[in-house]
């Protein structure tokens, strides 16, 4: 679909633009808008390694996205550790909870994983809301040191941080996809069992993608704090955040790197439009008649109905393979 | 004697409130434990059949009848439903479980918004004349609101019960949940018996609607955290055992009350949560259910 070339191109010259951004574009609020979309990028893209590749449907995104926010948070009050080592604290606390749900997956598979996920959600979100140190129902207030000059703004500063994480994110799960781990993600959704009777270490596997997937998604609550100064538990394992983590790779499409991006990108800018023109609830509708729509109409995503326009293809049979 | 005196009123509460839970949860043990679809709207639409029972108390109605008369086009309404779900998936034989998912999910969301539209986010209760009276015996103390719904449980389950195991109709529901080819080889339109299990599910979420807002006010998101609940009591009756559904429902009751009682009720939201993820770590098969 890309090479490798051409990729880095682009990755590095949209970075490069994201960082000059600040100088050309005055209004903070296109940053403001923009940070969302970018975090649903991660988001989409960290979801999509787990639930699109291994086939394993996570309902808990929130969970590992607050459990960033909160470590981020956590660390920011009591140490004034910096944005850097936030992000990485929050990746790390992902990866941990990520190890721990996949080992749940060895009891247990397909719809009961995804309750499971659920759980961990209302688990999570009842601890922080009993423990003192994290603020409790009324939250935390987090201000941080002031951003470099060059940002001329906090936001302009968190857009950029999330622009880097979005784009290590998309290489990540690029990698992913062409290595030799996509192929195990890919045999581990085909069946289990046939994968595993083949020499695919899936549970090893499983562990990994679990991680990753975690990890990244942890990374992307971890500028929440920066970003909004305040977190509290409710809207840091809301439920939009599970939604969008399931919608947007499905509605881009799942095979692929570039539909969570995709996805990410339409869905989230519609509802940025959406919250400021119409009201947040008919956003939320929109989503939810959306995702119906496509699950019931389009499973394989706008990339698969792209590849089905152009080639003909029963793009059920043959998933989207690229050659690096 | 403070102390047993709590304990004993934890023990009443929870008891009453689980078998309200045994109630919400009976659609799922349907059409998730007997049909394994997994319906994570079916909170959402108990929570839509409250609001239609409260819309008709507005006229006077009591709630119970309301409920009653209300789960005749609740019932069409699932059968509507049941055909939408296996035109889109079932028939063209790619409905696998995260789609599926991913369509209820979007349904329960829906429902949820339309109410926030059409009565917005405030909370409804009901007005039936026993709501604030209590039944004292002894030291323990428990409200009507609770005492009433939660006897309206074992009826059901029992009615429920004799439907399955007595009649053929049960029968056939049963045979789907068992083998699905071997019942169409016997002349018997599986996705029929499917449609009619999910019309009976949804009409039991409008009982389970009424008994809801009988105990307390509901609004649009009280389906969110009854989700965990109807779960983790369907997992650990185990799948497909109806009588184990209000067992299971109890201890998780009786669980909540004391963790209210003794911890904090701040606590309280998490306790099904963390018995649904205990069972599926530890004994996937639940209580009563064979083992998969």
């Amino acid at each position: 679909m890309m090479r490798t070339g051409t990729f880095a191109t682009i990755a590095v010259l949209l970075g490069a633009a994201g960082f000059l951004l600040p100088q050309v574009v005055a209004n903070p609020y296109y940053f403001y808008a923009g940070y969302v979309v970018l975090q649903y990028i991660v988001i989409a893209t960290g979801w999509n390694i787990l639930g699109g590749y291994a086939g394993y449907i996570n309902f808990g995104t929130s969970a590992f996205f607050g459990a960033g926010v909160y470590t981020s948070a956590y660390l920011m009050q009591a140490f004034e550790a910096p944005l850097v080592v936030q992000i990485v604290a929050a990746a790390l606390v992902g990866v941990a909870l990520g190890v721990a749900t996949g080992y749940l997956t060895l009891r247990i598979q397909g719809v009961y994983f995804s309750i499971a996920t659920l759980a961990l959600v209302v688990v999570l979100e009842t601890v922080v809301h009993n423990t003192e140190a994290l603020g409790g129902a009324s939250g935390l207030t987090t201000i941080g040191p002031p951003p470099p000059a060059w940002f001329k703004g906090q936001t302009q500063y968190v857009f950029c941080v999330m622009l880097v994480l979005a784009l290590l994110a998309v290489v990540i799960a690029r990698w992913i996809e062409t290595s030799w781990l996509g192929r195990g993600f890919r045999a581990i959704r085909a069946s289990e069992p046939a994968a595993e009777s083949c020499g695919v270490p899936t549970l090893r596997m499983k562990l990994i993608a679990c991680a990753i997937s975690g990890g990244i998604i942890a990374a992307a609550g971890a500028p929440y704090p920066s970003y909004a100064y305040h977190v509290e538990p409710v809207s840091a394992f809301g439920l939009l955040i599970a939604l969008n983590a399931l919608a947007m790779p499905l509605i881009g499409g799942t095979r692929s790197w570039m539909g969570p991006v995709i996805g990410a990108v339409l869905l989230g800018t519609i509802q940025q439009v959406a919250t400021v023109t119409i009201s947040s609830e008919y956003n939320i509708l929109a989503v939810g008649l959306l995702l119906i729509a496509f699950v019931v109409a389009a499973p394989e995503g706008l990339l698969g109905l792209l590849s089905a326009v152009r080639g003909g293809v029963r793009w059920s049979a043959k998933p989207a393979r690229k050659p690096a | 004697m403070m102390l047993i005196d709590l304990a004993a009123n934890a023990l009443a509460s929870g008891a009453a409130l689980g078998s309200i839970y045994a109630l919400l949860a009976m659609g799922l043990a349907i059409t998730f434990g007997l049909l394994h679809v997994p319906n994570v709207a079916h909170p959402a639409i108990v929570v839509a059949g409250a609001y239609a029972v409260a819309l008709a108390n507005g006229y006077g109605a009591d709630p119970l009848l309301a409920a009653l008369l209300l789960t005749v086009p609740f019932y069409v309404l699932g059968l509507g439903f049941y055909t939408f779900y296996s035109r889109a998936f079932e028939l063209r034989g790619r409905g696998n479980s995260l789609q599926s998912l991913t369509l209820f999910f979007g349904v329960a969301l829906v429902i949820e918004i339309g109410l926030v539209i059409a009565f917005g986010t405030d909370l409804r209760s009901v007005s039936v004349p026993y709501v604030g009276q209590s039944l004292s015996v002894g030291f323990v103390t428990l409200p009507y609101r609770f005492l009433v719904p939660a006897l309206v449980t074992p009826a059901v389950i029992l009615a429920l019960w004799l439907y399955l195991t007595r009649t053929h109709g049960g029968l056939a529901l049963r045979a789907v949940a068992h083998d699905e080819r071997a019942l169409s080889i016997s002349g018997i339109d599986p996705s029929s018996v499917k449609r009619h299990a999910f019309g009976l599910a949804t009409a039991l979420a409008v009982l389970a609607g009424a008994a809801l807002i009988i105990t307390g006010p509901v609004d649009p998101f009280t389906d969110r955290s009854l989700l965990g609940r109807v779960f983790a009591v369907v997992v650990l009756a185990g799948l497909g055992s109806i009588p184990g559904t209000l067992v299971a429902a109890v201890l998780i009751g009786v669980a909540e009350a004391f963790v209210t009682t003794f911890v904090s009720p701040s606590w309280a939201p998490g306790v099904a949560f963390a018995i649904l993820l205990g069972t599926l770590g530890l004994r996937p098969s639940g209580l009563f259910g064979a083992s998969r």
